[in-house]
């Protein structure tokens, strides 16, 4: 133990990077899923202006076109929709809709709860209380429900939709950084800032807010997953985005009334959530042992082959 | 009759009292919140009326509910009509908005009680003997059952489930009420996403049972696995289970909305969704807080049972 604490021992640990990818490849499971996450985010940034035009065109001739007509072009392989426009191209456009609302209510849940969590385990017993009544009262109510009264009262467009996401899951980032800096701001190091002479900023941001980190991307990688389920949930029940713009989640209710004569339709929408979430669960996984110094040597003994 | 505070009734009630007031606090904020959401962003009037309204009709409405009021006078009989139970009336049905969504709450409760039963017994059991066992059967299952709640949407379950079950196989009816045989779709649906999460909660809950040493004393005893697990282990493992189970069933009105809107169940949820579509705003309003006051209430016997079960909170 007290070895590692001295020079020569840290500056023969790899780099974060080359472990991060290290330990990566010692789990199956979450390499195959960063895979997928890459092809995805990929997708996502080149989508509409590569197959934007092509998922648009309407052709009325191939409505409901069955999939697996090896004959046709590729986008054609998973079929086509009640207008004759082709679904993997579709697919592949509403994929930046989709990612975008997702990940936009995550970045803005994840800095807003973890800077008022942040707040109320460090400030005064009022503060606290305030906060976390606040917490109380957004998380006492089902958040599909808040979801749904905003985005009436709002209207329903791809900001709103991105903010209402963000305030219900604020509480899920303020609960656990405030859990956590309770914690941590008793231990030693903490204690010796503060009697070095250290501000409650300086304090925060750069002794408590490291230690917290891993947790919260963890738990951001996590609720990424959540996030989407609830916009394609939004989306389903037709007050989340509306068309002409798409997403996954609005392809499933737009294939809907098809079902019973063309399954595709909503079959393959649905199948691409699936995969992105399971790869996101899968990776949150990864990511928990990975970060935590504690678990972390089952990923490294895994990785060494000869060891 | 009240007992003096340093007995442990009176504590126990002390801790009642206070989660009480911490919920209502919740409830009147989220009464405050609707209306200041639905007075602040634009004309009520706009919300409340049909979008084909005409210019006079809404004067009139505005003079008819006292829009034109300073905002507080407004927030006043708002508040005073809510504790009356006067929600207006339901433009879709004419018929005061209070019955129309108490109607409908009564089937989302039952849907939500008899998911509730059986999830908590299912995760009880598939939890306990997954802890039991590491790697056994029961773990796997219940960790493929959590990853499915956690990465499968529910309304496509509900629609695969729709293509398999009723159209393809036809052994149930696509939607409606009025059979058994109605309410196995929805209940199955509803099942999964609580069950992956207690079953986890069960198992780590009881994995920290199982080895602690009163149970170690009572294997040592000869006692057989089935009372150490159901008897000894499980009773004090759950406290936590209780908490999660509290937190899923005020969740399980999220998939109620969504499964209720696919096979046509008459609850609030659908309820509540045709309503926003239908601009029928008295109903949503009524809805909403019906809803939030079940939730307290059900916190409420969710912090009694907390604090009969667990004599450290009592004392």
């Amino acid at each position: 133990m007290t070895l590692q604490t001295t020079d020569t021992t840290i500056t023969e640990e790899l780099p974060f990077a080359r472990r991060m990818f290290r330990m990566l490849l010692a789990d199956k499971f979450a390499l195959c899923a960063a895979i997928f996450l890459i092809v995805i985010l990929i997708l996502a940034i080149i989508g509409p202006s590569w197959l934007g035009d092509l998922a648009t065109k309407q052709n009325l001739r191939g409505r409901n076109a069955a999939p697996f007509d090896w004959q046709r072009g590729w986008v054609w392989w998973m079929g086509a929709d009640a207008l004759g426009r082709p679904l993997l191209a579709r697919i592949v456009v509403a994929t930046q809709n989709t990612l975008m609302v997702a990940a936009g209510a995550v970045a803005l849940s994840a800095v807003i709860g973890t800077v008022l969590g942040l707040i109320a385990g460090f400030s005064s017993a009022r503060v606290n209380q305030v906060i976390m009544r606040l917490a109380d009262v957004i998380m006492s109510f089902p958040s599909l429900l808040i979801a749904v009264i905003v985005l009436y009262i709002l209207g329903s467009s791809i900001l709103n939709l991105m903010l209402v996401l963000a305030i219900t899951r604020i509480p899920v980032y303020l609960r656990t950084t405030r859990a956590e800096v309770l914690e941590i701001r008793e231990r030693m190091f903490v204690q010796a800032a503060r009697v070095m002479g250290a501000s409650g900023k300086r304090i925060l941001f750069r002794h408590i807010l490291p230690v917290v980190l891993p947790t919260l991307t963890t738990l951001a990688t996590l609720d990424f997953a959540y996030v989407m389920l609830a916009e394609s949930a939004l989306s389903f029940l037709g007050i989340g985005i509306q068309p002409p713009e798409i997403t996954w989640g609005l392809m499933i209710s737009q294939g809907r009334q098809y079902l019973t004569n063309a399954w595709w339709l909503s079959f393959w929408p649905g199948l691409a959530i699936i995969l992105t979430t399971m790869s996101l669960n899968l990776l949150s996984n990864w990511l928990r042992i990975a970060l935590d110094p504690v678990q972390r040597w089952r990923l490294e003994m895994k990785g060494r082959t000869n060891g | 009759m009240i007992p003096p505070p340093d007995s442990p009734e009176g504590a126990m009630l002390k801790f009642v009292r206070k989660r009480a007031v911490a919920s209502l606090i919740s409830l009147v904020g989220l009464i405050v919140m609707v209306f200041f959401l639905s007075r602040l962003t634009g004309d009520p009037a706009a919300l409340f009326l049909p979008v084909e309204a005409s210019a006079e009709m809404k004067q009139q409405f505005r003079e008819l509910h006292g829009l034109n009021d300073p905002l507080l006078v407004q927030f006043g009989r708002y508040v005073g009509d809510v504790i009356t139970g006067d929600f207006g009336e339901s433009l879709r049905k004419a018929r005061p908005a209070l019955d129309v969504v108490l109607e409908a709450f009564v089937w989302t409760l039952w849907l939500a009680l008899i998911t509730m039963t059986l999830v908590t017994g299912a995760a009880i059991v598939v939890g306990s003997l997954a802890a039991f066992r590491a790697g056994g059967f029961f773990d796997r299952l219940s960790s493929v059952i959590s990853l499915v709640g956690a990465s499968v949407p529910d309304f496509w379950i509900a629609i695969v489930a729709i293509v398999v079950f009723s159209v393809n196989l036809a052994w149930l009816p696509t939607s409606g009420t009025g059979s058994l045989l109605h309410w196995i779709l929805p209940i199955c649906v509803l099942f999964i996403r609580p069950f992956g999460i207690i079953v986890q909660v069960v198992r780590g809950s009881m994995i920290g049972a199982l080895s602690s040493a009163y149970v170690k004393t009572a294997r040592a005893k000869g006692v057989k696995s089935g009372p150490i697990i159901f008897v000894h282990a499980l009773r004090n493992a759950m406290l936590p289970v209780i908490t999660v189970i509290g937190d899923q069933a005020a969740s399980l009105l999220n998939g109620a909305v969504i499964v209720e809107t696919i096979f046509g169940f008459p609850g609030v949820g659908k309820l509540m969704i045709d309503s926003i579509l239908q601009r029928d705003f008295n109903v949503v309003l009524a809805a909403i807080l019906v809803t939030a006051l079940a939730i307290f209430l059900m916190n409420l016997l969710i912090d009694l049972a907390y604090a009969l079960l667990d004599p450290r909170i009592r004392h």
